[in-house]
């Protein structure tokens, strides 16, 4: 075994590990469950309504929609989240020390990321399957598109949140990051339609990678017909992969270098001083 | 020994030792803004010894054990930590390191064998033709004294504990070259002298070169062969504690009572003192006692001195009675 396959492996081995331990720990379970149910209720409510000039069930629209939403937040919010505070508590300090530590904490994260993310999508899409009918789920041309939005979808967000995470020095910090992500939610017809927005508002969501990631969850679940009401009536495919893939490309070219000037400013000094303003806190 | 004079004396760095060089430092300076905090540092230290950086809290150990570690990038001065400059250092370079970090509430999920195990994958495929990597981590927590806690979650050691974990995960690679910052701290009696034992059999047994930081004179002379005391951004002193008590200690305190009245006088000639004490007095003089300062007491002189702002005449006094 070459020492840098052993860093790959190993950080994959760090993934499996982190899953299991995020799986198996009542605090992180909670937070799976607590906000899926609350968007299971969000949806329960919203079974009767319609989506006009349908008679499709608004929830059952919403349903892919929020899977969308769950891999932006699980790509950007959760991967910043983790890296400042891993990078408080000195664990990038130790990745920092061993041989090859770096690349395997990267890699152990991308697993890990990504298994939280199928987790907390099964948690919504589960119960959503016995909430409402009508989904098109049945095809493996379904299952294979959700597959690769899901994919792509992370490729996008993840070196964002790896960015956010380097340059945010605390975890207090990280609910800056919150107010934009809550307007972009707003905006990017993850509850409403997003042809009801003004026009501007339309063109300013289909910037960003969560409109694309909701359209692409639609496209995978719902029946065709639904294209209609998308915008340019048609589930966009090409687009939802371009807007995605420019937002990866972009994210892999910049990430690391963010990346490496953060990791290299970690020092046990660094993680010390941290460490006292973080009691400071406390007490 | 070699004591330095002001800034620009050739100090313990003796490029003739080179061969045997594992760490090797001259004229290191480290500037934040416009404070220097080191001021040109040189030394060497040899395969297999255990070398003491001790000085007052600021004094730039940190500093200079992390620009070793490759940590930290230096202002000025060559470097060379096994043969590489530790700024352009690769992981085969890092795979000969062990880095004793002090934990806080990393990986608090993980298991203690499970961090172990997993710390101990990255190091496969860097052994050399003397050194097996990594350390077989059963026997690891045995020499640490971690076994019975290798199914206990991280989050739950205690604070000793949680030291010995630090230490395990620092020589899980059995590196060539071991850095311990302030390794102590935070150590039950007991754990110190587990971790005294621990440095000497690694030093003694497998020829690691350790260099650790303190600011306890008392632990420098227990764990280390050679002392390097840091002052003001530069090496005040270099030596063994004993070469160190010889050559810092010139100054003697001298009681003595004249009638009912007691006198005491530091001096720095206790002898030509007494002779003319003598002269003057004669026979009135009683209770003579003449006590050399020892290596402490002019190391916390000077530690007092360096800690209350008064660095530079610290620096100064320490560097005459040393001369």
């Amino acid at each position: 075994m070459t020492p840098l396959s052993a860093g790959l492996r190993a950080g994959l081995a760090r993934g499996a590990i982190e899953c299991r331990q995020t799986l198996t720990n009542s605090q992180d379970l909670m937070g799976y469950v607590f906000p899926s149910l609350v968007f299971l209720v969000v949806m329960y409510l919203m079974r009767d309504r319609t989506v006009e000039g349908t008679d499709f069930s608004m929830g059952a629209m919403v349903l892919p929609s929020v899977l969308g939403m769950t891999v932006m937040f699980a790509g950007l919010m959760t991967v910043a989240q983790l890296l400042i505070v891993e990078r408080e508590d000195g664990t990038l300090l130790r990745a920092k020390a061993v041989p090859n530590g770096m690349q395997g904490y990267l890699v152990g994260k991308i697993v890990t990321v990504s298994g939280m993310t199928v987790v907390s999508m099964l948690i919504i899409l589960v119960p959503g399957l016995f909430m409402f009918d009508g989904l098109a789920l049945g095809s493996v041309g379904a299952w294979a598109t959700l597959a690769w939005v899901m994919v792509v979808g992370l490729a996008a967000t993840m070196p964002l949140g790896a960015i956010i995470g380097s340059l945010f020095s605390s975890p207090r910090q990280i609910g800056l990051v919150m107010f934009p992500m809550m307007g972009l939610i707003g905006i990017s017809g993850i509850f409403y339609p997003i042809g009801d927005m003004p026009d501007w508002l339309q063109w300013i969501a289909q910037v960003f990678p969560m409109y694309w990631l909701g359209l692409g969850m639609r496209s995978a679940m719902l029946p065709e017909a639904l294209a209609a009401v998308e915008i340019g009536a048609s589930w966009r495919h090409l687009e939802t992969l371009g807007v995605l893939g420019v937002w990866a490309v972009v994210g892999v070219i910049v990430a690391p270098m963010v990346l490496r000037r953060m990791a290299r400013r970690e020092s046990g000094s660094s993680v010390q001083a941290r460490k006292l303003k973080a009691m400071q806190r406390v007490n | 020994m070699t004591v330095l004079g002001e800034v620009e004396g050739k100090p313990g760095a003796d490029p003739g030792a080179g061969g045997d060089a594992v760490i090797s430092v001259s004229g290191l300076r480290m500037r934040y803004g416009s404070v220097d905090v080191l001021n040109g540092v040189d030394f060497t230290v040899r395969r297999g010894e255990v070398l003491g950086l001790l000085g007052p809290n600021g004094a730039g150990k940190t500093t200079t054990i992390e620009i070793l570690e490759g940590f930290r990038m230096r202002s000025a001065g060559e470097v060379a930590v096994l043969g590489t400059d530790p700024a352009h250092g690769d992981e085969r370079w890092r795979a000969g390191l062990g880095v004793v970090l002090q934990s806080w509430r990393d990986h608090a999920k993980w298991r203690v064998s499970e961090l172990l195990s997993h710390l101990a994958v990255y190091y496969k495929g860097y052994s050399t033709r003397s050194i097996a990597r990594p350390r077989d981590v059963g026997e690891l927590m045995e020499t640490v004294g971690l076994t019975a806690h290798a199914g206990k979650k991280i989050g739950q050691l205690s604070g000793g504990q949680r030291r010995r974990l630090d230490v395990a995960i620092g020589i899980v690679g059995r590196p060539e070259v071991l850095f311990l910052d302030e390794p102590t701290v935070g150590f039950d009696p007991e754990a110190r002298r587990d971790f005294h034992d621990l440095v000497h059999r690694l030093a003694d047994d497998e020829d690691t070169t350790i260099l650790l930081t303190t600011h306890d004179l008392a632990e420098a002379e227990k764990l280390a062969d050679r002392i390097l005391i840091l002052a003001g951004g530069r090496i005040v002193a270099d030596g063994s504690a004993d070469e160190l008590s010889r050559q810092v200690s010139t100054e003697s305190e001298v009681k003595w009572t004249l009638g009912s009245e007691r006198h005491v006088h530091a001096t720095l000639d206790a002898t030509a003192f007494v002779r003319r004490l003598f002269e003057e007095h004669g026979e009135a003089v009683g209770d003579l006692e003449v006590r050399r300062a020892t290596l402490e007491e002019t190391y916390m002189t000077m530690v007092q001195q360096f800690e209350t702002g008064q660095r530079e005449a610290a620096v100064r006094e320490f560097e005459e009675a040393a001369q």
